[in-house]
């Protein structure tokens, strides 16, 4: 036993015998494609089961698939976040849930079934959101694996991991490896922040929610859809004012199905259901256990790739469509220079602290490198001079006269905008 | 692990730290800073410090809807550009593309949105709707049938609404610029 615990290039837990034989076989030996910096053998096993700490966002569908695929491969250290608790129509496919886990938080049942499961490997669950932690928080992890069903919260997630990238630091730059699926679609890529495209970057590619035109829900409604978005859309705000929907709330659920249900009939259209009403509002696409379970192999396949540098990762973007037949399509998404989040350009100024708005202004317009025209300007929430609209112009006029050391601390940042400029560009500000 | 720094070197050695704002923020500021609006279009913030909500009042000065002033509630939020904002009427008009809770209909506000419009686009394209009301996409069934059927009446309609008269029992707002 002790032996072959040293063999496995860990020491401290249990590993038996050829545990991880068929994974050795791809870590004992460089192939042909691998990186010259593998370190084939003991290195790369020791960095893999005992220092790399990789982080799962997401403890659902894809969550489910990734947290067992990482610890079977070896990883050790999994840290899992997820702000959800289990619902009876999550254990279809969500497998590391049972029926008497229903009501518990994801992350920490799926963490407890995988510790239970897979001996020494730790899972760490936080039961929250991913906005309750801050930088130092992400800066533990070599690694962080999305499996999200959020755009929101993926943005957040990519733009936290694009701004924590430090020029300094070399462990500030954290590979975020994406997962989604929708159906019997789904993706698959590899975002080196700052370096490669990110999430943002593509956000125009996005499939977006199927809206109904408002005229169509109002006047000529076909569908049952036509229906339910009625009640939700024109009905709702109608009857219950600046009340919003919670489409997690069963009494509001069946309000909305009671309306959607009537102008049905007066329309002779059928198929408005309980089922459907919750589905249109929260805009659930229906969830495939085999997409999730493919798109999850994919993800943690580059999440050993780059852990190990055994193999050549995705380069970037994965696509699967499993609609008619299996396709799939892999390429290079292009990074944006207009992207909100990795595009743009920053630098570094260093003025005097005698140095008012206008001053900066005018030589932000002025300088050859620069010539920004009519630039607006802010730090954080602090509205530092807008060119327009005229309120707001007006609102931040008095700015102009004051010194810039006044409003932003040495070091801090300034957010410019301007037509002539892609996106925004980024001033770090430093006082003489 | 694979080294990534040797590739962000080569790349972009001068790439600096972000600041903190939500690219939502950023968008947000870029497209109110550089709107160019005609005099026939005003935006009011109630709130200064919260550019995510504001109001916007178009006064026509031609067109069937001339001397009118009328106001929308934009709400913007942080999910934008991937969502549209969330526009409102806060009068009761005599519109066919408007109906009397406010709701608007204009494409590029759903089914049409797209993240690479901005809010001048949604500002012009409610102008549009006041030069050029569209009887063929009617929220106010009513008015739209009106409009096509009997042209005249219909500018009737529209200049005793607009005083804030009644009309088959509905009362509708005094939006007469002057009036505000
Ligand atoms: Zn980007």
């Amino acid at each position: 036993m002790a032996e072959s615990t040293m063999a496995n290039g860990n020491a401290n837990t249990s590993d038996w015998q050829d545990r991880y034989y068929h994974v050795d076989q791809v870590l004992d030996r460089p192939g042909p494609r691998t990186d010259p910096s593998f370190a084939a053998g003991e290195g790369v096993k020791d960095f893999l089961r005992n220092k790399c700490k990789i982080l799962v966002i997401g403890a659902g569908g894809l969550g489910c698939e990734i947290l067992a695929n990482l610890a079977l491969t070896g990883f050790k250290d999994i840290h899992v976040i997820d702000m959800d608790t289990i619902d009876i129509s999550n254990l279809n496919r969500q497998f590391l849930f049972r029926p008497k886990d229903v009501g518990k938080p994801k992350a920490i049942v799926a963490a407890e079934f995988i510790m239970k499961r897979v001996p020494g490997v730790k899972v760490t669950p936080y039961y929250g959101k991913i906005q309750d932690k801050d930088d130092d928080y992400y800066l533990q992890f070599n690694l962080v694996i999305c499996g999200l069903d959020s755009v929101e919260a993926r943005r957040w997630m990519n733009a936290t991991l694009v701004n924590l990238v430090d020029p300094e630091n070399p462990e500030s730059l954290k590979p975020l490896i994406d997962g989604g699926t929708e159906g019997f679609k789904g993706q698959a890529r590899v975002i080196l922040p700052t370096i490669s495209s990110c999430y943002e970057c593509s956000l125009d590619m996005l499939n977006k929610p199927t809206a109904f035109p408002i005229c169509t829900i109002a006047n000529t409604p076909r569908l049952p859809e036509h229906c339910i978005e009625w009640a939700s859309v024109l009905e709702w705000p109608r009857v219950h004012g600046d009340k919003k929907v919670d489409t997690d709330d069963p009494e509001h659920i069946g309000w909305l199905f009671q309306v959607a249900s009537k102008r049905a009939r007066e329309f002779n259209i059928e198929g408005v259901t309980w089922s459907l009403t919750q589905g249109v509002v929260k805009n659930i696409i229906p969830a495939i256990a085999s997409t999730n379970a493919i798109i999850a192999a994919s993800c943690c396949n580059e999440a050993f790739k780059i852990a190990t540098s055994s193999a050549a990762y995705l380069d970037n973007y994965f696509m699967l469509i499993g609609t008619d037949g299996v396709y799939s399509y892999t390429f290079q998404y292009e990074k944006r220079d207009d992207c909100p989040v990795c595009g743009g350009e920053s630098m570094d100024i260093s003025i005097s602290k005698e140095w008012t708005v206008e001053r900066l202004i005018d030589t932000l317009t002025e300088r050859q490198d620069i010539q920004i025209k009519k630039p607006s300007l802010s730090s954080g929430d602090m509205h530092i001079y807008f060119q327009a609209p005229p309120q707001l112009e007006q609102a931040t006029r008095p700015n102009l006269e004051k010194k810039v050391s006044e409003l932003v601390k040495d070091g801090g940042e300034i957010t410019v905008t301007a037509t002539t400029l892609p996106f925004s560009l980024s001033l770090r500000v430093t006082f003489t | 692990m694979i080294s990534l720094w040797s590739m962000k070197k080569k790349e972009d050695a001068a790439a600096k730290k972000k600041p903190k704002t939500s690219a939502a923020q950023i968008r947000v500021q870029k497209d109110l800073t550089e709107l160019d609006l005609p005099s026939t279009m005003k935006t009011y913030f109630p709130d200064p410090q919260n550019l995510l909500s504001f109001t916007l009042t178009i006064t026509p000065d031609e067109g069937m809807y001339k001397d009118g002033a009328y106001n929308f509630s934009f709400e913007i939020n942080n999910n934008y550009p991937h969502e549209p904002p969330k526009v409102k009427c806060t009068q009761v008009i005599y519109h066919p593309n408007l109906d009397l809770d406010g709701n608007v209909c204009l494409n590029i506000l759903r089914e049409d949105w797209k993240p690479v419009l901005n809010l001048n686009a949604v500002m012009t394209g409610l102008q549009y709707l006041f030069l050029e009301p569209n009887a063929d996409d009617p929220l106010n069934k009513e008015a739209a049938e009106e409009m096509r059927r009997d042209r005249d009446q219909f500018l009737r309609n529209v200049r005793v609404t607009m005083r804030g008269g009644s009309l088959k029992g509905k009362r509708y707002d005094n939006v007469l610029a002057s009036a505000q």
